[in-house]
């Protein structure tokens, strides 16, 4: 007998088991305890699957096993608000995020080549201070006695303080800012590649540069604009530290109402399917854009 | 360009010998500077309409700068560059009656051959059903129509390469540029792309502008090869011309084979010119056509290895135009056979034969005394 641990298979196997242990084993819990129902308990739901009790407690406690919570979910409107919201929330700041985003990479791309490295340092830069303290620093900047203000107020610009912090706007600006780089580094990727010649064949052939842009430069950049908004998309949905920290009580964000089911309610089986609801959200689109693209590939291809 | 009023050399079409033609591109004391580097150093050529007109020098000389000159992609450090008549330098590249053909190809690869044929005639507004026709006409020439809705990288390199001629040629520009156009071809496919070429060229009656490094493709295709090294011009002439007159020995090495001889001018009489060299022990005698040389200059006899002749037995003159040596190593190309004859004086010099006979074991062979002579007229005196 070979051993196990030097056959091909267990190669080929070491993936799939990495994504059955750590994303579908988890997936699968998360979903029992959303069908399960609440209960003053430890863990605070039933039923709670004993393997003690044999097959047939098992088989028992799978038909108590409902969907109430799903029901219960599309009952109260705060929970679709809460999605809407995010949704909302997300797609603004993936706009934003390109917005800005595409000039900063475009830029990057087009500099000279012995900058490139150290412009790329500069926008992963951020990441070696903490998520959390540069959130927590936009408070001391938003702040009605923040550092906008005052800087606004010594300028004159205003009279009384703006009010930002705790508003939907400093959400945003928390987002923008803290997933510029998720955005520009995908697009840098696509620009960077991007043949130069292309745009003076443009230019050869009589296109001027503006219409060069929308023509060749932003087609031929699609991919990375694909991948930049998925990937800022997504997380944003789901944000919680930034609507927590830097957003008022009328921010309405889906993480934020986990977040409060789960730990201020103790209701795991609620906020497990309120987690359930949110990949389904956000799995349906990934699956159609992959499709999408793979059928795009098989035309060309 | 000294060597052509001797030149026996007769072309239907030379515009250039002909004073009162007018120039159809013109470099007026052209010079362009990248930083400290002179790429081009205050160049001025005219070329005429409906030439096939070949750039031709090794990398970094200037040849490419030229052209992206011509296409507006770099500007004049100085100097002006006049097209018809008119001064371009200023016009930015959308706007010159130019196209060019990039060595890239830079095809656009979200777009269809089609699209890509089509893009030059839209920037043009041009109507939609001329663009179907012009692009259907292009497919045609450049037999690509089976691989009209092909993206670029779906073809192969030989049916790109007619995807960015056919996109360069739809808008019937007044000059077509060409950077090394048939670089990424394999050598058969080149050789035959060159005669197409050539008949499109002749077909369409355009101005071609090529740039290119490799010298038989100039020869091939050219009316006139501009031979450049350092930003500068050595010489523009005729590819007969310039194989069989080079001005200077740079010329002379860059296109084709060939020998050098150097030696003092010991004497000019009328026609012809003597050359002495203590190493050598005849005289050489060659035809006077360049007549900057005078007696007592150091001057180089340049002379193609297919001119000298090659042969076992004594020649009756050993004192004019012969050298004696030992064959110090044979290629056999199948057509030709190269001879490497070590001299006397330690120096090669190569001698080509063709194999005009079937035959497997050559006379002459490795280590054989052999004799080389040459006519009178066979070589050229250069003093550079």
């Amino acid at each position: 007998m070979g051993n196990p641990f030097k056959s091909k298979a267990f190669v080929v196997l070491v993936p799939y088991i990495w994504l059955f242990v750590f994303f579908l084993a988890p997936f699968l819990i998360v979903l029992k305890i959303s069908l399960s129902m609440t209960a003053i308990a430890m863990p605070p739901y039933v039923p709670a699957f004993d393997l003690s009790a044999g097959i047939g407690g098992i088989l028992s406690d799978l038909k108590e096993l409902s969907l109430e919570n799903y029901a219960f979910l599309f009952s109260d409107s705060l929970y679709i608000k809460s999605y809407l919201s995010s949704l909302q929330i997300a797609l603004v700041s993936t706009a934003l995020l390109l917005l800005i985003g595409y000039p900063v990479a475009y830029g990057m791309a087009r500099a000279p080549k012995a900058w490139r490295p150290t412009l790329v340092m500069l926008v992963i830069l951020p990441f070696w201070t903490s998520f959390l303290i540069r959130v927590y620093a936009w408070i001391g900047i938003l702040s009605r006695e923040g550092l906008l203000n005052t800087f606004l107020t010594w300028a004159g610009l205003i009279d009384t303080p703006l009010t930002i912090l705790s508003t939907n706007i400093a959400v945003y600006i928390g987002i923008v800012y803290s997933y510029l780089p998720f955005m520009v580094l995908p697009l840098y990727a696509a620009l960077e590649k991007m043949d130069e010649s292309l745009l003076e064949a443009a230019s050869d052939l009589g296109c001027p540069p503006l219409k060069t842009f929308w023509v060749v430069t932003f087609p031929l950049s699609l991919p990375g604009v694909i991948a930049g908004c998925f990937l800022v998309f997504i997380p944003a949905v789901g944000e919680f530290v930034i609507p927590d920290l830097l957003g008022g009580s009328e921010t309405l964000m889906i993480g934020k109402t986990l977040w409060a089911e789960f730990f201020s309610n103790r209701d795991w089986p609620l906020a497990s399917s309120v987690a359930v609801i949110l990949l389904l959200i956000l799995v349906i689109p990934i699956v159609f854009f992959q499709n999408a693209q793979q059928r795009s590939q098989e035309r060309n291809g | 360009m000294a060597a052509n009023a001797y030149s026996p050399i007769k072309r239907k079409f030379a515009p250039w010998d002909d004073p009162s033609a007018k120039p159809f591109i013109r470099f007026e004391n052209v010079t362009k500077r990248f930083g400290d580097f002179v790429a081009v150093d205050d160049l001025s050529l005219d070329v005429y309409e409906r030439e096939f007109f070949s750039l031709l020098g090794p990398s970094g000389c200037g040849k490419t700068t030229l052209l992206r000159m011509l296409a507006g992609f770099e500007k004049p450090s100085e100097g002006r560059i006049l097209l018809d008549g008119q001064d371009i330098s200023g016009v930015p590249p959308h706007r010159r009656p130019v196209n060019m053909m990039f060595q890239s190809y830079a095809l656009f690869p979200h777009m269809s051959v089609e699209g890509n044929i089509a893009f030059g005639l839209k920037q043009d507004k041009m109507p939609k059903a001329d663009i179907e026709a012009r692009v259907q006409e292009m497919l045609r020439l450049t037999k690509l129509e089976p691989f009209a809705k092909r993206k670029p990288h779906q073809l192969s390199g030989g049916q790109r390469q007619r995807v960015a001629l056919a996109r360069s040629l739809a808008k019937r520009p007044k000059v077509l540029l060409l950077d090394e156009p048939l670089g990424a071809l394999d050598r058969k496919l080149r050789e035959e792309t060159q005669f197409e070429l050539m008949d499109l060229q002749q077909d369409l009656g355009l101005t071609f502008v090529i740039v290119t490094h490799d010298q038989e493709e100039a020869m091939t295709v050219s009316d006139r090869i501009a031979v450049m090294d350092h930003g500068q011009l050595v010489q523009v002439a005729s590819p007969a011309v310039i194989y069989e007159f080079p001005s200077t020995r740079y010329v002379a090495d860059f296109i084709g084979d060939v020998n050098f001889l150097s030696g003092k001018v010991s004497a000019v009489s009328g026609d012809d010119i003597d050359i002495k060299d203590d190493s050598l022990a005849c005289t050489i005698r060659a035809h006077a056509d360049n007549p900057g040389a005078k007696a007592g200059d150091d001057v180089w006899l340049a002379i193609r290895p297919e001119k000298m002749r090659i042969s076992l037995d004594q020649p009756a003159d050993t004192a004019t135009n012969c050298v004696a040596g030992e064959v110090w190593d044979i290629g056999y190309l199948g057509d030709v056979s190269v001879y490497h004859v070590k001299l006397e004086n330690g120096n090669v010099v190569k001698s080509t034969v063709a194999n005009q006979t079937r035959l497997v074991e050559r006379p002459i062979s490795w280590d054989d005394k052999v004799w080389l002579t040459w006519p009178r007229d066979a070589g050229v005196v250069l003093t550079a």
